[in-house]
């Protein structure tokens, strides 16, 4: 991974303070925070300083942080063996980044998977529908207020407390 | 694909292969277009096995996540967890001690040998030749016998552990796993002599499923189809984890990006396995097996009767499990199947908020269609087997 100044540099190289919202250096991670609708430009002059392969593609759910939902590219350099972190935030309302499967089509399923997972809607992907999940299922299970540990046990007397997503 | 709209319609034949195909080694549809016996166009639809381990990750506390990781991938059971807990050692900051490294390599290449055996077993009889399947698992069966006897199961052990690894190795299991590796190398000439030059198994596997390095590396291939192409990447060597830079080996690399190529590179890094092996139990260091940190390990059970401080740590790591810092850290290994990362995020509670596998099964399997594509539906059979997806890490 680069360093603060070898990050600062390529934060530079992708815009500077109009497109990098931030920069964290921690845990053995290098981590470019970036505008969501600035995702493909970032991620092509990254390609161009080497960073040509996407290892992976994250979904985050920062309940109750806002803005909520967090996708994180992987960027790998062959050449120089390092590796950087791109990373958008999209809020609940307005769960919208640019698809960058045309240009790296090993996100492809990764994207449908976050869509599925997240709820968080890829523009410009040729075949975006869920991918681990039936296509009549309703909800995103990975976010934060899904619950966890099944359907709840109903009991006389705890009408109340169940949510009933389930039914 | 742009030639399937050109063709007249009438000429192409749809048909699903899967969900219970023996052929598909696993749960996994292909949805496949045919003109005549050639493959236009392949879909894999995954999804059939899908068992919300990530998900669950968030109800469980940082050291129970560890067995339920390791159950994606049920061949690569060692390198689930080294992922999942080389992420969660990063946000910590805890040192590994190199008797615990070591273990972990010995372990990790253990577990390698025993994923390829089961691919040369399975793949083999797909294009029909079923005594390799018998050599494979007589081979695995020892693997899992010294699997057994270090971390008490054969499947799923959760022996490789945040800190370190779950315990010492038992008495006598040196000498169990020295005469395993000195009869390894044997064994692999004996695949070799059944397999390499036989004229059927060339004929199957010869100038099928090719595909180039480029494509491949825009699809985001790893592992030995990537190597295959011709491109020796190899993360134990370019970014070397848990002290893989103190072991001399190679990486096997081929030329075409075929079947063949596929099968040898494979061939060879059980042989490379065999030597790292060899070498970390000749070079194998004393002291402790788990982090000395008692926020992250439990103590030792004798200080359990005479230290108060002892049992508070036991009692906290028991019930409440460790606190890990808040961050983000990504983890990524060289599975036996490609680059095989784990993503964790910590929002300072003692439970995981976010665990996500960057799979190689699941990434590979979109480049089914690069080498299938305009070959006989007969060699998508092998192509698919040569690829090794592996359906508990696609769909985790």
């Amino acid at each position: 991974m680069p360093d603060t100044d070898g990050l600062q540099r390529l934060a530079g190289v992708v815009g500077g303070d109009e497109v990098v919202l931030g920069t964290v250096v921690r845990a053995r991670r290098a981590e470019l925070h970036v505008r969501p609708e600035t995702v493909v430009d970032v991620l092509e002059r990254l390609r161009a300083e080497g960073y040509t392969m996407l290892m992976s593609l994250h979904g985050v759910d920062y309940f109750p942080q806002e803005p909520r939902f967090g996708v994180a590219y992987e960027l790998l350099s062959m050449q120089e063996q390092d590796r950087v972190t791109v990373k958008v935030r999209v809020p609940l309302d307005d769960p919208h980044v640019p698809s960058v499967t045309d240009r790296w089509p090993t996100a492809s399923f990764q994207e449908r998977e976050v869509y599925d997972m997240f709820g968080v809607i890829f523009d410009g992907h040729p075949d975006l529908r869920r991918i681990l999940l039936p296509e009549d299922y309703i909800g995103h299970p990975q976010r934060r207020d899904f619950p966890i540990g099944g359907e709840p046990v109903l009991f006389t007397g705890n009408e109340g407390d169940n949510p009933g997503w389930w039914k | 694909m742009g030639t399937v709209a050109e063709q007249d319609e009438a000429e192409l034949l749809t048909i699903n292969m899967g969900p219970h195909h023996p052929s598909t080694h696993g749960v996994l549809r292909l949805l496949t277009t045919l003109e005549g016996e050639v493959v236009r166009d392949v879909k894999p639809i995954v999804g059939y096995l899908h068992t919300g381990i990530e998900k669950t990750a968030e109800d469980k506390t940082y050291w129970k996540t560890v067995p339920i990781v390791e159950r994606m991938d049920y061949l690569a059971y060692y390198f689930n967890a080294m992922a999942y807990c080389g992420a969660v050692e990063d946000l910590l900051g805890v040192d590994v001690p190199k008797r615990a490294q070591y273990l972990r390599v010995i372990h990790l290449e253990l577990n390698r040998l025993m994923s390829h055996l089961v691919w040369i077993g399975t793949t083999m009889l797909d294009i029909g030749a079923m005594s390799m399947l018998w050599y494979g698992f007589r081979e695995r069966e020892t693997i899992l016998d010294l699997f057994e006897y270090s971390g008490g199961q054969r499947v799923h052990p959760r022996y490789i552990q945040i800190g370190g690894v779950a315990d010492d190795i038992p008495a006598g299991w040196e000498t169990k796993l020295r005469r395993f590796v000195t009869e390894m190398p044997s064994r692999i000439d004996q695949y070799e002599a059944l397999l390499s030059k036989n004229e059927i198994f060339l004929r199957r596997m010869k100038h099928t499923g090719v595909a180039d390095a480029e494509t491949l590396m825009a699809k985001g291939v790893t592992g030995p189809l990537l190597r295959a192409a011709g491109v020796p990447w190899d993360l134990r060597k370019a970014q070397p984890y848990s002290s893989y830079d103190d072991f001399a080996f190679k990486i096997p690399v081929g030329t075409t990006g075929d079947n063949y190529d596929r099968y040898l590179v494979r061939v060879n890094e059980m042989r490379e396995s065999v030597k790292i092996i060899q070498q970390a139990i000749d070079g194998l260091p004393e002291g402790p097996w788990v982090t000395a940190d008692r926020k992250v390990a439990l103590p030792p059970r004798h200080e359990l009767a005479t230290s108060m401080e002892a049992l508070i740590h036991h009692f906290k790591l028991v019930t409440e499990g460790m606190r890990v810092p808040e961050g983000e850290a990504y983890y990524p290994i060289e599975g036996p199947r490609g680059e095989l990362g784990c993503f964790v995020r910590s929002d300072g509670s003692s439970k995981p908020a976010r665990v996500h596998m960057r799979d190689p099964s699941f990434i590979n399997l979109q480049s089914l269609g690069d080498m299938a594509n305009g070959e006989y539906i007969a060699d998508l059979i092998a192509t698919l087997a040569c690829m090794d997806p592996l359906l508990g890490g696609v769909d985790r």
